[in-house]
């Protein structure tokens, strides 16, 4: 691991005052980042605009924007978002995680295409998912 | 005298040091017991504790001394003679040198100094010579924390009680307090501390050149402590908040006038610090010793506190003009009301003999001229930057604080800046022509700087006028006279500006409060040196009004206009101004009131908001309200029933609404409502005599419910007498008319075809109805003191109409009988009317008309009758609501019969299983019964509801209801174990359900607590009533309420090791509610259930984790938002309980 923070200074948004919605996807607002005890929602990197939800083909889309072109840690916020999307859509949803174009350094390899993976390397990912990251980043 | 051994032990277990401290202080609390009776006496005592008092182990000794310091503090209010006392003293003074055992020498120095005078206390000389010893052998810096707090404690009560005695040590004394309070840290002694400084100030006044010094001196200690930093937040362990600290601290800062030199300084630094805690403190010690220093002491600091508070005034002001409530709250807003209130405070004190005063100073200095000249610039409020905003406020409030201290200071501040802001504003005094119409768009556009600081100005002056008794006569250049050669043209500046916001609607948000409170102060100074006249005075009312009548559809300003209107009535009302009062009531009351009469263009509604809210300024306005709304109440009555006019009936209702809600509840509490409510309440008796015909039905308007309630309202405010008064009226209006002249009602009622005989409600004339309703709302609020006419054939009376179903008889007899006097004397009643007959005949008549019901059903099953089958079973259920109307009177006032009841009620829902079965050709007409039955089993169970719920139309605290404490939970605790007995006992599933609905109603009706006690056997019955509740849709409400009772219990402390034992069983239920059909509360109620359920011990919960995982993906996916956002935190909190896995 890298001593220093990747982003120190990250700028911070106010967050946006929620409206009633009827869309059935509301739960990402309280994943934090990584580095900081910020929302990814007060950071901008994932905004209500940058979700596309399509309630009758059961599919959602997001796309989201590291603070920093060089952010390592997209692969976690990607992976924290499926997670959190897991447990809070029914499983009729397909879902599609994606670094906003232009965004990132290494994106093309920042799309997570998860079902496309095979059986075992998503079980091992996950694993070390949960046995490193569960504690600090997912119930935070 | 006790026996010697007795005693002794407990000396013995107190000097060990291996006894626990609870034995330690029973055996002081023996000891000083035995003493205060006498057993023992203080001499004895002393001999035989002679060994521990001088014994040469420190130890024993120490503990010695500390049991005759603690027996001591024990006999502050004994008598003692001045001989014990005096060798009391004598041997702790000597004591004091011993450092070994001064704790104990301590407490007893600190009893006996303490004693007061009536049971013998210590000499002045004696405490002299304590205080030597202890200024020559104490070392009090050196002692623990506790010793020291003792330490204080004795040279506090010395200051305070021997001040003559000690006052002789001088110098010793002095330098002794100096070095004993030097350094102090412990904020418990620190309180004491600041408080001996301030007392030892006070005590040594003398100017003398020593003494300076010493001032100075003790400052020095005194002011490292300030501002007064303490971090410890929490109030509990030590008992000290900061601001005690603080206020202590300030209390010695201003104990003398020699602090002056080093104390302003200080205080005039720190507040220039970027603390805001400081610059509080600052503000508020910067007060208090400008109070007590005096004017000839500050007079060189004059201008240094001017310049530091213009400073934190300009910076601290609140931004916008009108202050919301949050606001006031935060501390920038409190520095500002502190920076004023000094502000005031210097204004008011600082008058200088031969000097300017203070206020000079203010209006001298060139940046408020500055500040005034770009303030007043501009024209618009929309334009204004926020720094200009916030200057403007604060500009406003440093002047008016300067006119509003003296007369003086007003003149000059309006000398100054008056005839400007007039000369801004265009208005000028030679003006004659205001009053005619005119040009008005020069007002159009006010100066929106000057007009805000125009009003702060008239503001102030009126406050000050209010305060003054009487204005001494003044020069022709002063306030007052300025005022009264402008407020003409002025007021009608302001009209015409207000008439203009109709076009500038935007800018007219900020306009608006300012023009109107301009026009409340010019019409609230008070009369006697008005410098407005009385046609102003008028003028002004006639603007508002004119906005009340024709704007209310600009919600803002008309809203604005109604607060004034109220604010010039209470000011009326207060000052008991009798010439403005006449003035107000004829162009303010009276045209509202005229307007509910003949206006019809205005909705009802905002009429009758302005007549209540305009009532409420005074008594006198609100009974010409009164008269008002009684007229148009009763010629609307009038109009129904006489001339039958039904839409007479939908102004009605809103009117009474209006009678009940508002004004009647204003009147009782001004204590008026007696008369007003007997007024109305006979009224409307009259009206119902008078009127011979009631054709029209027009129940289904309310009209009559109203009507109901605001008669029981009104009697309900009665006193005693009237209420009998009135009563009796009504009594004999119901008897003067026809129905109840019936032969029937004399027949007994357990004979069926008596009760059939009698007409049924909807066979009574509509006359009749409203009088036997209006009679029942009467009996249901009298006093329990009130009495009643005729009370045997009135129970009768009920009794007749309960069977026929009519609620409010029902209620009224439930009424009648919760309040029956207890143990009637012999004299004024027979035996026939005392409590427990009454009831006996009131349940003998139900109870036969339950049965001979039954029988008769049986008959009828028999033939095809299954008309007079289902007219009988109306009657058993009629019977069943009134007995339930009865036990819950009752239950109130803790009868026993309520069991009997019970029972009752009880019998009627097992009554299922002995209904015979009978022959299969008659299939429908068995159906139909069965249905019929069971509609009356439910009652029976509803019954339970009614029992226990509190009713908001009868039998309540409001109606003079009897209630004895704790009556939910005895019936709880008594009735549950029966119902549970009966549901093991039964064998039929529909007796069962029966039985867990009325069960349930007792669960969900009782309070929490009473229910969370016995949560162990609650919760299977909860669950298993659940279960069936959730089966049928007309049980939603059922299902709710049960679940609110789970969750109750599982959110309470007592509640959770009941719950752990069913946690299986809770769960399983929980989550088959999560897909409950037909509430969505329930599903989310449920929801909210299983999230708390994961906080339970985790080998218990578990294994059932898969299970509510799966159920929750259902909830995911539910049509609620509410119920979708519930299942994404629940399945969160169960997901993490073991996160490994996302097998879920």
């Amino acid at each position: 691991m890298a001593t220093g923070l990747i982003n120190a200074n990250p700028i911070v948004y106010e967050r946006k005052e929620r409206r009633v919605r009827d869309s059935p996807i509301d739960t990402d607002e309280d994943i934090k980042d990584p580095e900081h005890p910020y929302s990814l929602e007060e950071l901008k990197v994932v905004t209500e605009d940058s979700i596309e939800v399509n309630n009758k083909q059961s599919h959602v889309r997001v796309t989201f924007t590291p603070t920093v072109e060089h952010c390592s840690m997209a692969t976690i916020i990607g992976l924290c978002l499926r997670v959190k999307l897991m447990r809070s859509l029914p499983p009729r949803y397909k879902v599609d995680i994606r670094v906003a174009p232009g965004t990132h350094a290494t994106e093309a390899a920042g799309i997570f295409p998860f079902s496309s993976l095979s059986l075992l390397l998503k079980n091992s990912i996950l694993a070390l998912f949960f046995s490193v990251n569960e504690l600090t980043i997912i119930s935070a | 005298m006790a026996k010697t051994n007795s005693w002794i032990s407990h000396i013995e277990a107190f000097v060990d040091a291996s006894c626990s401290s609870n034995q330690q202080n029973a055996s002081v609390d023996a000891i000083a017991a035995l003493v205060k009776n006498d057993s023992l006496t203080l001499e004895d005592l002393v001999r035989e504790m002679e060994l521990y008092l001088t014994t040469t182990d420190n130890i024993i000794r120490a503990r010695g001394t500390l049991l005759l310091g603690e027996v001591l503090s024990h006999l502050t209010a004994k008598p003692l003679s001045s001989t014990i006392i005096s060798s009391l003293v004598g041997f702790f003074t000597s004591r004091l040198a011993d450092w070994q055992a001064l704790r104990g020498t301590l407490v007893g120095c600190l009893a006996l100094l303490r004693r007061k005078s009536n049971v013998g206390m210590v000499v002045g000389n004696e405490a002299k010579m304590l205080a030597e010893n202890y200024l020559a052998n104490v070392q009090t810096q050196s002692l623990a924390v506790h010793d020291r707090k003792l330490c204080f404690e004795v040279l506090q009560c010395l200051l305070d009680v021997y001040p003559e005695a000690v006052m002789d040590l001088d110098d010793e004394l002095i330098r002794g307090i100096l070095d004993a309070i030097d350094g102090e840290k412990d904020p418990r002694c620190l309180i004491l501390t600041f408080h001996i400084a301030e007392t030892l100030m006070r005590l040594f006044p003398d100017q003398s050149k020593s003494e300076e010094s010493f001032a100075e001196e003790i400052f020095e200690i005194l002011s490292c402590y300030f501002p007064i930093y303490f971090t410890h937040q929490k109030v509990d362990d030590l008992q000290i908040k900061r601001d005690d600290l603080s206020r202590e601290l300030m209390n010695a800062f201003c104990s003398t006038p020699y602090f002056e030199p080093f104390a302003i300084p200080l205080v005039l630094d720190k507040l220039s610090s970027s603390l805001p805690l400081a610059k509080l403190d600052s503000l508020k010690y910067l007060s208090n010793c400008i109070l007590h220093y005096g004017a000839d002491r500050m007079f060189k600091h004059a201008k240094d506190i001017w310049f530091a508070l213009k400073d934190v005034i300009f910076d601290f002001s609140p931004e916008g003009i009108i202050e919301s409530a949050g606001d006031m709250e935060s501390q920038k807003a409190q520095i500002a009301k502190e920076a004023l209130t000094c502000l005031q405070m210097a204004v008011s004190q600082l008058n200088f003999v031969n000097s300017e005063p203070f206020t000079s100073l203010i209006l001298d200095d060139p940046d408020i001229e500055r500040i005034f000249l770009s303030v007043c610039l501009e024209r618009s409020y929309s334009g204004i930057p926020k720094e200009t905003l916030h200057q403007l406020n604060s500009i406003g409030s440093i002047l008016s604080i300067a006119s509003k201290v003296s007369i003086d200071g007003c003149s000059k501040v309006f000398q100054k800046f008056f005839p400007r802001l007039m000369n801004l504003l265009g208005v000028d005094k030679n003006d004659s022509s205001y009053g005619c119409i005119k040009d008005c768009n020069t007002s159009s556009n006010l100066n929106f700087g000057a007009l805000y600081l125009c009003v702060e100005f008239l503001d102030s002056c009126r406050d000050l006028t209010i305060g003054l008794q009487d204005i001494p006569p003044q020069a022709p250049d002063s306030w007052c006279y300025l005022l009264k050669d402008f407020c003409g043209p002025l007021s009608y500046a302001f009209k015409s500006s207000l008439v203009n916001t109709v076009t500038a609607a935007k800018t007219g948000q900020e306009y608006v409060p300012c023009v109107v409170k301009g026009l409340q102060v010019l019409a609230t100074f008070p009369g006697c040196h008005s410098p407005v006249s009385e046609k102003i005075y008028e003028d002004i009312l006639a603007v508002l009004m004119s906005v009340i009548t024709g704007r209310f559809d600009e919600p803002f300003l008309w809203r604005t206009a109604l607060e004034a209107l109220i604010q010039i009535g209470l000011h009326i009302e207060k000052f008991h101004d009798s010439k403005k009062e006449r003035g107000y009531c004829k162009f303010v009351v009276e045209r509202i009131v005229s307007m509910l009469l003949h206006d019809d263009t205005t909705s009802l509604g905002v009429k009758l908001e302005v007549i209540s809210e305009i009532g409420t300024a005074g008594p006198d306005f609100m009974s010409t309200v009164i008269r008002g709304l009684e007229d148009v109440i009763f010629s609307n009555f009038s109009e129904i029933w006489v001339n039958g006019n039904l839409g007479a009936a939908e102004i009605l209702v809103p009117l009474l609404q209006c009678y009940s809600n508002r004004v009647l509840p204003w009147c009782h509490k001004f204590g008026k409502a007696d008369q007003v409510a007997m007024q109305f309440a006979t009224n409307i008796w009259n009206l119902m005599e008078k009127s011979s015909v009631l054709s029209v039905e027009f129940q289904r308007n309310g009209v009559l419910d109203t009507t109901m309630m605001v008669m029981k309202l009104c009697v309900g405010y009665c006193t005693e007498e009237n209420q009998s008064i009135i009563v009796r009226k009504a009594y004999t209006i119901l008897s003067s008319t026809t129905f109840l002249l019936l032969d029937s009602l004399g027949l007994p009622l357990s004979n069926l075809e008596a009760l059939q005989s009698i007409p049924d409600i909807s066979g009574l004339s509509c006359k009749d109805e409203w009088l036997i309703s209006l009679f029942a709302s009467v009996v249901i609020v009298l006093h329990p003191q009130t009495p009643v006419p005729d009370v045997g054939a009135l129970t009768r009376l009920f009794t007749v109409f309960l069977l026929k179903g009519h609620l409010p008889a029902a209620q009224a007899l439930a009424s009648m009988i919760n309040k029956w006097p207890a143990n009637i004397g012999t004299a004024e009643l027979s035996s026939t009317h005392e409590l427990e007959v009454v009831i006996d005949v009131v349940l003998e008549s139900i109870s036969a008309v339950l049965s001979s019901c039954l029988k008769e059903c049986k008959i009828a099953n028999g033939t095809d009758d299954n008309l007079s089958c289902s007219s009988l079973i109306s009657y058993q259920i009629h019977a069943i609501v009134g007995l339930a109307w009865l036990g819950k009177s009752l239950l109130m006032r803790g009868h026993d019969k309520v069991k009997e009841i019970a029972k009752r009620l009880l019998k009627c829902l097992l009554s299922d299983q002995d209904i015979p079965a009978t022959s299969v050709a008659k299939d429908e007409a068995r159906d139909n019964d069965q249905n019929m039955h069971s509609l009356l089993i439910r009652a029976a169970a509803d019954a339970f509801h009614i029992l226990l719920t509190d009713s908001e139309v009868c039998l309540n605290r409001k109606f003079h209801a009897t209630m004895r404490p704790l009556y939910k939970q005895r019936f709880f605790s008594s009735m549950m174990p029966v119902l549970l007995s009966s549901i093991k006992e039964s064998n039929s599933s529909r007796t069962r359900a029966i039985l867990y609905r009325a069960l349930g109603h007792i669960f969900s009706d009782t309070p929490l607590a009473a229910v969370v006690a016995e949560a162990k056997k609650v919760i299977p019955a909860l669950l298993e009533g659940l279960s069936i509740s959730t089966l049928g849709v007309s049980n939603k409400e059922m299902t709710y309420n049960l679940l609110l009772v789970l969750s109750g219990i599982l959110m309470d402390e007592n509640g959770k090791e009941a719950i752990v034992e069913n946690a299986h069983t809770i769960i399983n239920h929980l989550i088959r509610l999560v897909s409950y059909p037909h509430m969505m509360l329930v599903r989310e109620t449920a929801i909210q259930c299983l999230t708390a359920m994961s906080s339970l011990p985790h080998t218990r919960i578990y294994p059932m984790r898969p299970q509510v995982l799966r159920a929750l993906v259902m909830s995911l996916d539910d049509p609620k938002r509410h119920v979708r956002q519930e299942a994404v935190r629940c399945r969160q909190a169960w997901a993490s309980i073991a996160s490994r896995s996302l097998h879920f």
